[in-house]
């Protein structure tokens, strides 16, 4: 890495020296421990075979923990993250991705052998993180320990011309003037001191004291900090990813739900999960309430407001609360977050079978597809005699027909609600055991008994309304509607953690990349003509566009001590150092 | 809920189509100040050439051209005798009234912007960023913003027909690609995250929009550097009124720097909101995706930096494809990819 580079194109943008300062040389070397370690591999390299096994580990490692090889694993980790953002992820969505093979059956099965539908946990993306990381420890390890020493060491000695550091200043003090060299110097280390350096008076005994001060340890420490970070942010995702767990229940108005397995639709533990992590709370949809823009002429319809309102127990003997839920305020209970995600509406419909007995009663859950909420729906009889039903369809809130007599849902309040469904009778194929989507129903293998095409004609139902099938089946009602929620509830032990390190993180980088870290030295000696003079000259450690100003700052500090008439007033840039270069001590 | 003001709410499409044309008429004074300087500078150097004495201009040769670019707010390279904006960027004392014109304009645009971005936020009684068109509008105030207080500190007017330029296909962009009436916010975006995270997201990306701005211009001075040591003839005229390569690297990287700590809190702030709203700080919906690969690059970027061999040219390709990766996220992220994140307005 190119501190060297960095400090050789200094500000000025002028060409480098010939000779980089020796001190400078040495600052360089001594807080670059890992970039400067691996300039040497170029040249080992070439003697590899001689290196024997060790060596070999010793090379890779140093190869690994190069800033380079962090640059480019940085670099491939972004695009490695790009094609998750192109194809569905079944994390996110495995119907879709089933959907996208089906589509594509000739490349659909590659790209799910090269795990590109689950790029997030795929085997080549998870090696880029991982070499990262171990990357980052290694360098990170080396430079802590280098900075550790560097914060207990003293400021490194004064360099023999100072004139040639980036910023130089040097002016004399009247001839009459009770400051001595020694003086000087004290009085420079106490103002620098005072601005926050770490100073070193040294050489008093000298005809040349001088003191070199140092600051800006935060820096580095807080570079630490956001790699190491980082890491932390890593190991609480994998706490998460281990020791959480995500559910999902939908839940109708007047409903409840018991927090077990059981009682979820849907349910993704962590690998580690086990069953008593799950807090015995409880909770009851009481009501939930929709608010639709009537007012705008241009949104009529959209969604203003959803807000359930829900009774919650802690347990089964813990007194019941109520609280409302809203989108973007969960409720937590019990270490667990309960989200609201979704809604539409449940239609309660009575199934009457051939028998003439109840075979089903109760809301159905349907599934909003768009802003009018046309919902479609499934309902499964299987408790039906003799034979098993099955129904699939729509639900709009407000039916309207247009011109063909299709009909079309036109808002998504309920002034209008219809049923449109086709009825089906034969083996639903529910007794196999396996798990079916409640929101999917196969009708290849079944007989139809309504639909369009049928003589029979299509169900349609409006409130109260009752339906008879053909051939003595049985009827359908009807009887009214609800409303349900679709909830969320998770548990993320590692939330915690990723909050902290993040903000760790964030707090370091600004630590890293605000604050300068510089060297400052100033020398003092006495002319023949009895005048003290003093020199001085700073140094950055990296970028450190503010070292002018500081530079600027330390010479007014020094004037305004001494009171001294400055020797060539505001020309304390290199170049100005050089020209006054008639005041130094030679 | 109050209602909406939909009449406010004409009267701020109207003031940010003015303001669109304002910008566009201050887009050609600054192309006019770029395309002029090569040639005004060449005759003001022609004229201050011919008043020098014969003698001493044989004696100093390019020296006393050198002074006189100088003495214009200018340096020129002492190595190659390329000249370009001084390093400091500095006001100069070289006139440059298009420029002057430009600035002139862009302020009157950035005024009536705001008076239309201001209005619409009146209009619907909340912040006005909840849609593509309002993040277009607000993001193109910002950018024109954050550019005219900078120049209060520094000359940067060399940047103007970029920046400008871009503020003119933002509004268009939101006038013809995504217009949106006035509205309320959908549940989803109703959370003071949406103040928070789009806010920072938004001046984090104008800060990125001026630095890829300045990593193009530092690419094209480097390649004008290099051509002019080579001894070719300069043919990028107009780059004489932008800071050497160098100093644009270091320029982008602070601004880089400062914005990649926004884009960082962005990303922080982001993932606390899909916490509250659904239940999961991080799953890798396509606006989580690229917000993390803008958030790697620029990592990367930050580390070119510090890395032997990369700095310069390579380091200001990062910052571009950084860019480019936040206008993607913006525009084909937003409009076409289907993701938790669908609120462009559009359907
Ligand atoms: C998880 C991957 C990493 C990320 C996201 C990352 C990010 C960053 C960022 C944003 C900076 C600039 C801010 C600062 O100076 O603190 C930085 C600086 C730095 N990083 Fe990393 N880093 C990663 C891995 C590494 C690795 C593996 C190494 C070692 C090989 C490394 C070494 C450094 C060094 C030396 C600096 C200081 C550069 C300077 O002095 O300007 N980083 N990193």
């Amino acid at each position: 890495m190119s501190e060297t580079a960095k400090t050789t194109r200094n500000p000025a943008g002028e060409p480098a020296e010939s000779g980089v300062p020796d001190a400078a040389e040495e600052f360089v070397r001594q807080i670059d421990g890992h970039k400067t370690a691996t300039r040497p591999s170029a040249a080992q390299d070439v003697t590899l075979p001689s290196l024997g096994f060790i060596g070999m580990l010793r090379w890779a490692w140093t190869q690994l923990t190069s800033m380079r090889t962090a640059l480019f694993l940085l670099l491939l980790l972004a695009v490695a993250a790009v094609p998750g953002s192109l194809f569905p992820q079944r994390p996110a969505n495995p119907a879709v991705v089933t959907q996208y093979i089906q589509d594509n059956p000739a490349t659909g099965p590659w790209l799910d052998r090269f795990q590109l539908f689950d790029v997030y946990s795929s085997v080549w993306f998870s090696a880029i993180y991982l070499l990262l990381f171990i990357s980052l420890i290694g360098c990170v390890i080396p430079r802590a320990i280098q900075h550790w020493k560097a914060m207990r060491s003293q400021p490194p000695r004064t360099p023999r011309r100072l004139s040639r550091l980036p910023e130089y200043g040097a002016l004399a003090l009247d001839t009459g003037s009770p400051v001595t060299a020694v003086t000087a110097v004290e009085n420079a280390a106490r103002l620098l001191k005072r601005r926050g350096y770490r100073v070193e008076v040294r050489g008093t005994d000298t005809s040349m004291p001088s003191v070199g001060a140092e600051r800006g340890f935060l820096k580095e420490l807080g570079n630490l900090v956001f790699h190491v970070s980082l890491i932390g942010v890593l190991v609480s995702v994998a706490v998460g990813g281990l020791f959480g767990y995500r559910g999902q229940k939908v839940i109708v108005e007047g409903d409840s739900f018991v927090n077990t397995l059981v009682g979820y639709d849907n349910f993704s533990p962590g690998t580690n999960f086990s069953e008593t992590q799950l807090a015995p709370f409880s909770l009851q949809l009481d009501k939930f309430q929709v608010q639709f823009d009537r007012e705008s002429k241009t949104h009529y319809g959209q969604p203003l407001d959803f807000t359930a309102t829900m009774t919650t127990k802690d347990g089964p003997d813990a007194a019941p609360r109520p609280q409302t839920l809203k989108v973007n305020e969960p409720l937590e209970i019990g270490g667990t977050q309960v989200y609201l995600v979704g809604n539409g509406y449940a239609p309660v419909i009575t199934v009457r079978d051939g028998d003439g007995n109840i075979a089903h009663q109760g809301p159905v859950v349907s599934v909003p597809s768009d802003g009018a909420y046309t919902s479609t729906m499934v309902l499964k009889v299987p408790d039906a005699k003799p034979e098993q039903l099955g129904f699939v369809g729509l639900f709009l809130p407000t039916a309207l027909e247009n011109e063909k007599g299709v009909a079309f849902g036109s808002d998504p309040d309920p002034f209008n609600p219809r049923l449109y469904l086709n009825s089906y009778a034969g083996n639903l194929g529910l007794d196999k055991g396996d798990p079916k989507n409640v929101y999917v129903l196969d009708t290849t293998k079944l007989k139809v008994l309504n639909d369009r095409t049928q003589k029979s004609g299509g169900i349609v139902l409006g409130p109260k309304e009752t339906f008879t099938l053909p051939d003595g089946l049985g009827t359908i009602t009807f009887d009214g509607l609800k409303r349900y929620v679709a909830l969320d509830i998770t548990s993320d032990p590692g939330q915690g953690g990723a909050l902290l390190f993040s903000t760790l993180a964030l707090a370091g980088l600004c630590a890293s990349l605000f604050i300068g870290r510089r060297r400052v030295w100033v020398r003092a000696g006495t002319h023949p003509d009895g005048r003290t003079m003093v020199e001085w000259a700073l140094l950055a450690r990296g970028e450190d566009h503010r070292l002018a100003a500081e530079a600027t700052a330390i010479r007014k500090l020094l004037e305004k001590e001494w009171l001294a008439r400055p020797d060539r007033p505001a020309d304390n840039s290199k170049k100005a150092g050089a020209a006054s270069s008639g005041t130094k001590n030679s | 809920m109050p209602s909406i003001d939909e009449t406010l709410g004409q009267y701020s499409e109207l003031f940010i189509l003015l303001a669109a044309m304002t910008f566009t008429v201050a887009l050609i004074s600054f192309c006019w100040d770029l395309a002029t300087a090569s040639k005004t500078l060449q005759a003001v150097e022609d004229r201050l050439a011919r008043q020098q004495a014969p003698a001493e201009a044989a004696l100093v040769g390019a020296g006393a051209r050198n002074g006189a670019a100088a003495g214009a707010g200018s340096t020129a390279s002492a190595e190659t005798g390329l000249e370009t904006a001084g390093d400091s960027l500095d006001y100069g004392g070289r006139r440059r009234p298009a420029a002057r014109i430009g600035v002139a304009l862009a302020a009157l645009g950035t005024l009536i912007l705001a008076a239309g971005v201001i209005s619409r936020g009146i209009a619907a009684h909340r912040v006005p960023w909840g849609n593509m068109y309002e993040f277009c509008t607000t993001g193109a105030l910002v950018v024109s913003v954050v550019f005219l207080l900078a120049l209060t500190r520094k000359d940067l007017r060399f940047l103007g027909s970029f920046v400008i330029g871009l503020v003119v296909i933002m509004l268009c962009a939101a006038a013809i690609g995504f217009p949106t009436p006035v509205a309320h916010l959908v549940p989803a975006l109703q959370s003071y995250w949406l103040i928070i995270h789009v806010s920072v997201a938004v001046i984090s990306s104008s800060l990125f929009t001026l630095t890829f701005a300045m990593s193009v211009l530092q690419l094209l001075q480097s390649h004008r550097e290099a051509r002019s040591r080579a001894g070719q003839p300069d043919r990028l005229g107009f780059m004489r009124l932008v800071p050497t390569a160098l100093t644009l690297e270091n320029v982008a990287y602070r601004i880089n720097a400062v914005s990649f700590v926004l884009w960082t809190f962005t990303l922080m702030a982001g993932a606390i909101w899909a916490e509250k709203a659904w239940g999961r700080y991080w799953g890798w919906d396509t606006k989580e995706v690229w917000t993390f690969v803008i958030w790697v690059v620029y990592a990367g970027y930050l580390h070119a930096r510090a890395t032997r061999g990369w700095t310069g040219t390579r380091a200001a390709w990062l910052s571009i494809v950084g860019y480019l990766c936040v206008v993607f996220n913006f525009t084909v992220v937003n409009v076409f990819f289907s993701g938790l994140h669908s609120y462009s307005g559009l359907n």
